[in-house]
């Protein structure tokens, strides 16, 4: 299958190539040259903008704006968005986050996109030539949008919690990822976003493992019923790393250390 | 096939070739430049063994696009030796006993390389974080993980 790379100046032109048939946008490749490499024959020109807006990371009155083009790497290492690091350092090895970029991990399918996972647990605004989004609503909808970047309130590290479990240490595919912001008032959860991977096709809130935190103290006899909610309504993915049922019997077990931590 | 224009230095040499458009990083450096020092395993971004780097950054070759390259420097595993000196990771793979079958190696140093260029003085956890994305299947890490903070050692040696 011949393939072609399209370049354009700015992400709306790019959108606008992105009609053709068996066109798909192109950010670090980590997705679209895997798919290409493996075969698929649907895909025939990979369209990029190498907009320089894409690569900006802004972090204005507490809150951050980080282009779609802006790899996991450069998330990790900058200093204003150190709360939420762990969360960028959890996607691939090294050679992978220097190419892998913010807008591409909200397309990536589950097992990947842990760091959607963080997104959506951040509550994220994303931006796309289509107009704001909720992230809610961008992931369940992902298909046909083409993201300049999201933007989220930055948390103070100690109510930003996330963790990945994989079988390969340091390194894995996630068997499961969480991650949650958590505000807490004299030791009473005043709020929490809970956010799940891989225990659906996309990432998704763990809404009643919310509620049952409210106004709960974060000890092991108080978060018992948020632990016995995490699981409702999670349609965990099968695959070679594990299975539905092996994904649900865990997230609880990860998501109580996680709490207790 | 639709050819298109790259032009970067790899080793330091100027290339400029004609490559198919859509064309993979590795496939025009193992094909039309004939460095065969990355190694294509997975070709998913998987097991590091395509290593390269590019403008100072590791980076996989077999998901970069050549034509995504212009202008850029990138090193690979075949041209660290110098005047038929070999590179000190190289020494200390050797050295080590770090390579078996080798098919992972140039891989494994570039990803060591692009480590002890930003941090000169690994401690063993960074060494074993810096090697994440590369899979070994004969040597089980540890020679691997010795030669990187051998290499360190021998460096900082040779520049006190």
């Amino acid at each position: 299958m011949p393939l072609a790379l399209k370049t354009y100046p700015t992400l709306a032109e790019a959108g606008s190539a992105l009609s053709d048939a068996g066109a798909r946008y192109i950010g670090g490749g980590t997705l679209v040259v895997r798919a290409a490499n493996e075969g698929d024959v649907s895909l025939s020109t990979f369209v990029r903008s190498t907009d320089p807006e894409l690569s900006v990371i802004k972090v204005e009155g507490g809150r951050a704006t980080i282009g779609a083009s802006v790899a996991m790497s450069a998330v990790a290492r900058h200093p204003d968005l150190s709360a939420i690091a762990k969360a960028a350092r959890a996607v691939g090895g090294p050679a992978i986050r220097n190419m892998a970029t913010v807008g591409g991990n909200l397309f990536a399918a589950a097992p990947y996109g842990d760091f959607a996972v963080a997104l959506l647990a951040l509550d994220a605004t994303v931006h796309t030539t289509a107009g704001d989004l909720g992230i809610e609503e961008f992931l369940a909808g992902r298909d046909g949008r083409v993201v300049a970047g999201v933007s989220f309130a930055v948390p103070p590290a100690e109510n930003f919690r996330f963790v990945k479990v994989s079988r390969v240490k340091p390194k894995g595919v996630a068997v499961l990822s969480i991650a949650a912001v958590i505000e807490a008032d004299a030791g009473k959860v005043r709020s929490a976003r809970i956010a799940l991977g891989c225990m659906a096709d996309r990432p998704i809130r763990a809404r009643s493992a919310e509620k049952a935190l409210a106004g709960a103290t974060l000890r092991e006899e108080d978060v018992a019923p948020a632990v016995a909610a995490i699981g409702e309504g999670v349609h965990p993915i099968t695959d070679a790393i594990a299975s539905a049922w092996y994904r649900a019997e865990v997230l609880p077990v990860h998501f109580r250390r996680l709490l207790l931590e | 096939m639709a050819k298109v224009p790259v032009q970067f230095t790899l080793n330091g040499e100027e290339k400029a070739e004609f490559v198919d458009a859509g064309a993979t990083l590795i496939k025009v450096l193992r094909d039309k430049l004939g460095d065969t020092s990355p190694k294509g395993g997975c070709n998913q971004g998987t097991c590091g063994s395509c290593s390269v780097i590019i403008d100072g950054e590791l980076r996989l070759s077999c998901l970069t696009l050549a034509e995504t390259c212009n202008g850029a420097d990138i090193l690979t595993t075949g041209g660290l030796a110098r005047d038929g000196v070999l590179h000190p990771l190289q020494r200390a793979f050797m050295d080590e006993f770090a390579a078996q079958c080798g098919f992972c190696t140039p891989g494994m140093i570039m990803a060591a390389k692009a480590l002890l260029d930003s941090n000169p003085k690994p401690t063993r956890e960074d060494v074993i974080d810096a090697l994440s994305g590369n899979i070994c299947r004969c040597t089980g890490y540890e020679p691997i993980i010795r030669a990187v903070l051998t290499a360190a050692r021998s460096n900082s040696q040779n520049a006190a």
